[in-house]
């Protein structure tokens, strides 16, 4: 049993947990923030993925203990309450989920790769860069267009800002 | 139709909360007190219990309790049960073998649970399921249906003497073997249709809450039917009954079939909340979703198709041999029969038809309805044989399908089913245009410049939705009516709730259901909330299954739309002094035809509810209910082109192109029904590319029991689809509806074996078209 502390979505949170306890079920069980979630036990599927320290991650396959001074961001935590992220609206605008299950985890993934890519994202990367998300609703047809979409509408913000 | 009715464009009401991590699914659920459940699963395929030893794990700590089945059977549980009952052909009913929610006697695949261990945290309660002990006499196994089949095999079931449920046949035989005898061209083929593990990416979870006070219980699931699921447990399981039983499918992450089914993990967190005193949840891991899910598909066939010398077919005769694991799970007796065979007749016209299938038992996890659900093993199986034939008779594909179109409606089958609207000429031509069929050899020349192998292929599918008239369904065996009923209330403000037996997995019912009542009364969808999923606020369902929602379930809300718009326009005459026949509903207000006199919707249900000034002898209030049951099957069907590119060093295939023509009549929200088409495709896809359940046939033991081994579509295995829609709106109910999601699953897989067997010149290639079966094909073709 260990004290971990990390900072999630703004807040410093403390909790005592197992040495074994998975972030994931720290970010579920300890936190109740429940938009992360679990579709695999092989760190396959991807529906776990939030950003630690600025950076994607699955969440399956880092121990609560490891992300103890972190810095966690969750799919609750993405926008402020009421607000989409430019992400969020894209898959929104362009039907990119279905039973919203795989969601989070593609949204998490798809900020990732466009912060990652500067804007420079094509229909083939954005295909490659989500092999480590599975969705079986949507085909990924709309999912791969809502992240192109939002690349765009992000690449203009950045632009109009400079 | 108006910005948000029938027709429109709309995204969807329920997508913020999926957005922001606000979904409520069923392992997101906690309640005070709440426990955590693992199960003890057979680690043998078959396998005879001599004993359980839960001493140490007793110990263990956290360890709440430990239970089994003979404490299960004791209590009154009942087995599972098939709900569709199917003759022989020789008039003997299906044999049926015992289900235990926990085995205590036999276990029959890896995976069967023995017990169930209790334990305040799923950590403690796995590792004391470990420490539980089951002295197992191992047994032999058999995986496969044509070795079960085999007078060595073993003996799975004492009720089904040599693993056989049931030889069942439809159609004509005689009929079929003289037009067969007599055919100037018989094409013979043999059909593999793959065992598939549908993969919701939510896992199946339950939470059950024993409530001593009251004795009731609330169970919370993953469940596309929990009304179907409250009925089950209630009359055949004896958990409670059913006004003591409260079901709730909250947020449910994708069924795809797979969560129609009670299973027995349902049942027996329910009667451990009971034992245990306290809630308990079970949430399945990946690796017992593949194991205990039920599968899908899994037929072995040999079809015989006769032609006439002017190419047109004269008889069709099929045996098939299906799996159906080693119980029969709620609805699996359908698939291989009344979901299959009566589909054989595709677009065609084919005076003579006979089918023979078997069902047999093997040790693996029982196989039900996975999407389409039988109509992808009719599809498959008539569109390879007619692309062989056309391949045979030196004709094109597309000539020989339009040779033996069915041209007129309603047109009447010879395997029960009567098409009652449909245009396939519309859509092959049109799948045939937005593929630039014509242009295809000088693609495939220029490949062949780069080195690579280009093939085209195609697939007319027809399939058989809004599940489904009861009678006639009760007629041919089913346990149940498959209706629909909805619920309309207005609220004295005017905003208005519909409860709707559906049950939305991903379909967006919030938001397509919202646009009906948009259409019908002119309001806005955010003054319309949809309620389903829970067994105490709606009056009663059959749920979403066999792409129903739309033809039957929202069929019922027209109906209950139609007394609550009659009600309505009484009051509405009553307070302008007008007859009621004159009255019209546009934009949100009521008016007298033809004058300037209108009174707002809201102020009719605001009167409604006052009830200080309605017509003499009106009851207060504007609530209406409704039930629909339909009259007919629909039929969606449509033409799926597929280009590929086959790399002949490694066998891969590239899809290149793949077009989707559809008829699904009448469209609500056309970005929805696209996004049904896409998904079903990329199952359909994966079918044929990369899916396959494999067990070990000799040991039992499950292959493919991950991701790492059982080949999910990834983004960069699909390419971008192209859709259109010739639809002609089905006769058969109020809107027309045919419905759409099932069919890219149905119509996909043949389409892309036509094309690798078209781009590498051999019929003889099974799915999933692997790049090892593709290059060794090539290999033998050599």
């Amino acid at each position: 049993m260990a004290k971990v502390t990390l900072t999630v979505n703004g807040r410093r949170v403390s909790e005592d947990c197992d040495d074994r306890m998975l972030l994931v079920h720290f970010i579920r069980d300890k936190l109740g923030l429940t938009g992360t979630h679990v579709g695999c036990d092989t760190t396959q599927c991807g529906t776990c993925v939030v950003h630690m320290d600025g950076r994607s991650v699955k969440s399956c396959s880092v121990l609560a203990v490891q992300a103890a001074g972190s810095d966690v961001t969750t799919i609750e935590g993405l926008a402020a309450q009421g607000d989409l992220h430019p992400v969020q609206a894209a898959f929104k605008e362009h039907h990119g989920l279905q039973c919203g299950f795989c969601t989070p985890g593609m949204v998490m993934t798809a900020v990732d790769m466009i912060h990652r890519h500067g804007g420079q994202l094509d229909e083939a990367t954005v295909r490659h860069e989500l092999e480590g998300n599975i969705c079986r609703c949507t085909g990924y047809h709309n999912i791969v267009k809502a992240v192109l979409a939002a690349n765009a509408d992000m690449q203009a913000g950045r632009e109009a800002a400079e | 139709m108006g910005v948000e009715g029938i027709g429109a464009r709309v995204t969807r009401k329920e997508d913020k909360r999926f957005l922001t991590g606000k979904g409520r699914y069923t392992d997101d659920m906690s309640v005070p007190g709440m426990k955590h459940a693992c199960f003890v699963r057979s680690p043998y395929a078959h396998a005879r219990i001599r004993g359980m030893d839960t001493t140490a794990a007793r110990e263990m700590p956290g360890v709440i309790g430990i239970l089994d089945g003979r404490q299960l059977q004791a209590d009154g549980i009942g087995n599972l049960i098939c709900g569709w009952m199917i003759h022989s052909k020789d008039g003997s009913p299906m044999k049926m073998g015992a289900w235990r929610p926990l085995a205590y006697e036999t276990v029959r695949y890896v995976g069967d649970a023995v017990a169930i261990v209790v334990a305040d945290t799923y950590a403690e309660a796995r590792d004391a399921a470990e420490a539980v002990t089951v002295d197992y006499e191992e047994l032999p196994a058999v995986t496969e249906a044509v070795s079960a089949l085999q007078a060595e095999a073993p003996q799975i079931h004492p009720e089904a003497p040599g693993n056989l449920i049931f030889d069942w046949q439809i159609g004509d035989p005689e009929a079929t073997d003289r037009a067969i005898a007599s055919a100037a061209h018989v094409t013979e083929i043999k059909i593999h249709n793959n065992r598939l593990s549908p993969n919701p990416m939510e896992p199946r979870s339950t939470l059950g809450i024993y409530d001593a006070a009251e004795e009731h219980y609330t169970c919370y699931t993953t469940s596309q039917n929990p009304h179907v699921a409250r009925l089950v447990m209630s009359a055949f399981y004896n958990v409670a009954p059913e006004n003591k039983l409260r079901v709730i499918a909250p947020d449910v992450g994708g069924g795809f079939g797979s969560k129609i089914y009670i299973y027995p993990e349902e049942i027996v967190c329910l009667w451990a909340s009971k034992k245990t005193g306290v809630p308990v949840k079970w949430t399945s891991d990946r690796t017992e979703a593949f194991l205990t899910d039920a599968h899908g598909r899994d037929h072995v066939s040999t079809v015989k198709m006769g032609f006439d010398a002017d190419h047109r077919i004269v008889g069709l005769k099929v045996d098939t041999i299906a799996n159906l694991g080693a119980y029969m799970s709620l609805f699996s007796s359908a698939v291989p029969t009344y979901l299959y065979a009566t589909l054989l007749s595709g677009q065609y016209a084919i005076p003579a038809i006979h089918a023979n299938v078997r069902t047999v038992y093997t040790n693996t996890v029982p196989v039900d309805a996975y999407r389409g659900a039988g109509r992808p093993e009719a599809t498959y199986l008539l569109e390879r044989t007619m692309e062989t034939a056309a391949r045979e008779l030196g004709l094109s594909p597309a000539e020989l399908r339009r040779k033996n179109f069915i041209r007129s409606f309603p047109y009447q089958t010879p395997v029960i089913m009567n098409y009652d609207a449909g245009d396939y000429e519309a859509s092959l031509s049109a799948a045939m245009q937005a593929a630039d069929w014509d242009g295809f050899p000088a693609r495939k020349a220029e490949a062949a410049e780069r080195g690579k192998k280009r093939g085209i292929g195609m697939s007319c599918y027809i399939e058989a939705c809004g599940i489904a008239p009861s009678a006639a369904v009760g007629s041919l065996g089913a346990g149940v009516g498959l209706w629909e009923s909805a619920e309309v209330r207005v609220n004295a403000v005017g905003t208005i709730e519909v409860l709707t037996g559906s049950h939305s997995h991903g379909q967006g019912h919030e938001t397509t259901f919202a646009q009906l009542v948009a259409e019908r009364l002119g309001v806005p969808i955010d003054s319309v909330n949809i309620v389903h999923g829970d067994t105490d606020k709606v009056q009663m369902g059959m749920g979403t299954y066999g792409s129903r929602s739309g033809a039957v379930g929202m069929s019922a809300v027209v109906k209950a739309l139609d007394k609550v718009e009659a009600k309505a326009k009484k009051i509405a005459a009553h307070m302008m002094e007008a007859d009621e026949n004159d009255i019209v509903i546009e934009n949100g207000e009521l008016k007298v035809a033809g004058t300037d006199k209108t009174v707002p919707w809201f102020q009719v249900a605001l009167s409604a509810y006052t009830a200080h000034n309605l017509p003499a002898g009106m009851e207060p209030g504007l609530k209406e209910t409704a039930f629909y049951d339909p009259a007919n099957f629909t039929f969606p069907a449509g033409c799926y082109i597929a280009e590929v590119e086959v790399d002949p060093e490694t066998g891969k295939t590239q899809i290149v192109q793949f077009v989707a023509a559809d008829d699904f009549g009448n469209i609500i929200n056309p970005m929805i029904v696209e996004g049904q088409v896409h998904g079903g495709l990329a199952q359909g896809i994966g079918q044929a590319l990369l899916e396959e359940v494999r067990y070990d046939p000799e040991s039992g033991q499950l292959l493919t029991a991950s991701y790492m081994d059982y080949a999910m579509p990834r983004a960069d295995d699909l390419p971008s689809f192209d859709l259109s829609h010739q639809n002609t709106p089905c006769p058969s109910n109020p809107l027309g509806i045919k419905g759409c999601g099932e069919a890219g699953a149905i119509g996909s897989p043949p389409a892309l074996i036509n094309a690798i067997t078209d781009a590498i010149g051999t019929n003889d290639l099974t799915m999933p078209a692997t790049p090892m079966k593709v290059w060794l094909a090539m290999q033998a073709n050599h």
